[in-house]
């Protein structure tokens, strides 16, 4: 049972990851229908942005390790999220009209370009986080000592999703979200300024993103450049299986996946662990293409 | 073009692509022996891709069938890896068969990650050395060279008769197939698949036959590729190949054959040539998918619309007479 529980632990931190990148997925799915290949990218960057923040500020060693780190995710937030709207703008904006191939190789390309730049910038050995980070204890919890980080990775991922949910719900830019993710043409007819709409989803989602790239780097310890396409792939097939374009799905089908995945690898094979994802992923598309929470009828032809 | 024409331009084409070897070194032989394999590739893809429009982003997954199967039979029963081609034909199609059947009334980009997926689970399957047969991470090696008619092949210049040859006779018979009844029916439903349906046009039937042709020959192209490594391994399957053979098609011209081989040459070739920037060529490369796409959407060389001669009108004929 101990297995079982720190797995458990562990699949809720992981799928806690995976459910903020799938938000940036199934964000901009909702609006654009399309796949960010690039997403992966900017999440890695997170990864990478939050290392070089760290060692160049000492922002935990200032604050506190509590305080440093809120401090460190909302940069890293701020900064991925400026980025995530340069690439909307440089590589999507420009394909809004044209047909649906063409968006998916732009892409794949900004994606390969992203993935290159940050081996440029950072060379293509793995980085490595300081270990000092954060207090290395472990709480106890109904006598289960679970690790501090995957603690707060799994509270940080909730309270963030549940501010998106808020601002989703709430408030009147959510609305617009919303209502264009609906129909685009329709949204525009009541003066929603559907290009600010798209811009606004490419700052959030990848904002979103760039904080789980942070939390790989806390609770791992490293990153590597081409980190983002294999943690993408999974956030986007949890994406599909809470449901695409559907917020809450993305939250459920991360935390889900992070789950299947940990006891996969627990009580099956750990080699085989990549292939449970992907195997979920098409029996998920085969028996409900709409997802577990997809309300929206996937459209004919 | 009349077909006086067509068999000058033929003979033209196939001339210019004989002279490479006699005046270029081993190194850039060689590299036109991958430009070959993945003009091959790329071909196949395009039927999927290109001709139905179906989202194939895991077409390495066949490849790797045909190279696996001709690599394991190759090193347990020594047949000749020539023969094995259209058993790795068959093996990498019914592959196709088994994973597509339940997958191919998917939408667009929901059939794309799904390949992606089949993809992944092939190469992570071939890692994890399945059923003891694909030695694991470091593959299989001692795979015997081809023999043509008692000719051992061994030299790049030898590999590129044999390539090339292939890819001579998949040019011709792609085209004939492009404009065949099957590859008309492709194109409607790429076109317009309601409309097809309603003209009667078996869509799921034509987009699964697309599919497994496809695969297929990406099986047979795994055989020569198997032959010309003599070793094979996982990494060669990853999702960057699938990758590279989606682009070639986009950036060349979807649905273009001319536009299939000009990708081939641009996205293989290139880099090549760009070597000296070794680590900004991909760099570059990302960001010319980007423009690219943004400025000729349609690829560089796009497939001609279908024109067909309208008969004569009798009435015109007798009134000129007249």
């Amino acid at each position: 049972m101990e297995v079982f529980f720190q797995q458990v632990t562990n699949g809720l931190a992981v799928g806690g990851i995976y459910a903020l990148i799938a938000l940036g997925y199934t964000m901009v799915y909702g609006v654009l229908r399309l796949i960010n290949f690039a997403h992966g990218d900017l999440f890695t960057m997170g990864g990478y942005l939050g290392l070089t923040l760290l060692t160049s500020f000492a922002l935990t060693g200032r604050l506190g390790p509590l305080l440093g780190i809120i401090v460190l995710a909302i940069m890293v937030m701020g900064l991925v999220a400026i980025a995530g709207a340069a690439l909307e703008r440089a590589a999507y904006r420009p394909l809004r009209e044209s047909p649906r191939l063409s968006a998916v190789v732009s892409a794949l390309g900004a994606s390969i370009f992203l993935q290159n730049a940050i081996m440029l910038i950072y060379g293509a050995k793995m980085m490595v986080y300081p270990q000092d980070i954060l207090p290395k204890v472990a709480i106890n919890l109904f006598g289960l000592y679970i690790p501090l980080v995957r603690i707060i990775i799994l509270s940080a991922s909730v309270i963030m999703m549940a501010g998106l949910y808020a601002f989703i719900q709430k408030t009147k830019v959510g609305a617009a979200i919303r209502a264009a993710a609906i129909d685009q043409g329709a949204a525009r007819l009541m003066g929603i300024n559907v290009d600010q709409v798209i811009m606004i989803v490419f700052l959030v989602g990848p904002g979103l993103g760039g904080v789980a790239g942070l939390m790989v780097g806390l609770l791992y310890g490293q990153v590597n450049f081409t980190m983002g396409w294999v943690y993408g792939l999974k956030a986007f097939t949890a994406a599909i299986l809470g449901g695409i374009g559907n917020i809450p799905g993305a939250m459920v089908g991360g935390i889900l996946l992070g789950l299947i995945e940990a006891l996969g690898a627990a009580y099956i094979s750990i080699a085989w662990k990549d292939a449970i994802a992907f195997l979920v992923l098409i029996l998920i598309l085969i028996i409900r293409p709409t997802g577990l929470l997809g309300e929206r009828v996937a459209e004919k032809v | 073009m009349t077909t006086g024409k067509r068999i000058a331009f033929c003979i033209a084409a196939l001339l210019v692509m004989a002279a490479p070897p006699l005046f270029l070194n081993a190194y850039w032989v060689d590299v036109l022996n991958s430009v070959g394999l993945y003009a091959i590739l790329g071909l196949s893809l395009n039927l999927i891709v290109g001709s139905a429009g179906l989202f194939n982003l895991g077409h390495a997954a066949f490849y790797a069938i045909g190279a696996y199967t001709a690599a394991i039979l190759n090193t347990t029963f020594h047949i000749p890896i020539l023969w094995l081609l259209p058993l790795c034909a068959v093996t990498a199609g019914l592959f196709a068969l088994v994973v597509a059947r339940p997958i191919i009334h998917l939408r667009g980009d929901y059939l794309c990650i799904v390949t992606i997926g089949v993809g992944e689970i092939v190469r992570i399957a071939l890692i994890n050395n399945v059923f003891g047969l694909t030695g694991g991470a470091n593959g299989i090696f001692g795979i015997s060279r081809p023999t043509l008619f008692g000719h051992a092949i061994r030299k790049p210049d030898e590999f590129y008769w044999l390539i090339w040859s292939f890819a001579a006779i998949t040019i011709f018979l792609f085209h004939r197939l492009e404009n065949s009844r099957f590859g008309r029916a492709l194109n409607y439903i790429r076109d317009d698949e309601v409309a097809a349906e309603g003209c009667g046009v078996n869509t799921a039937h034509y987009k699964l036959a697309a599919f497994i042709v496809g695969a297929a020959w990406a099986g047979m192209a795994g055989d020569i590729y198997a032959a010309k490594m003599t070793i094979i391994a996982p990494e060669s399957f990853s999702f960057w190949e699938s990758v590279l053979m989606f682009t070639l098609i986009i950036l060349g011209g979807s649905g273009s054959i001319p536009g299939v081989l000009l990708g081939a040459f641009l996205i293989i070739g290139l880099p090549e040539v760009f070597r000296e920037f070794a680590n900004a060529r991909m760099l570059i490369f990302g960001a010319a998918m980007v423009v690219m796409m943004i400025f000729r959407t349609q690829g560089i060389l796009p497939a001609r619309p279908r024109r067909y001669a309208t008969p004569p009108d009798p009435s015109c004929k007798a009134e000129a007479e007249a």
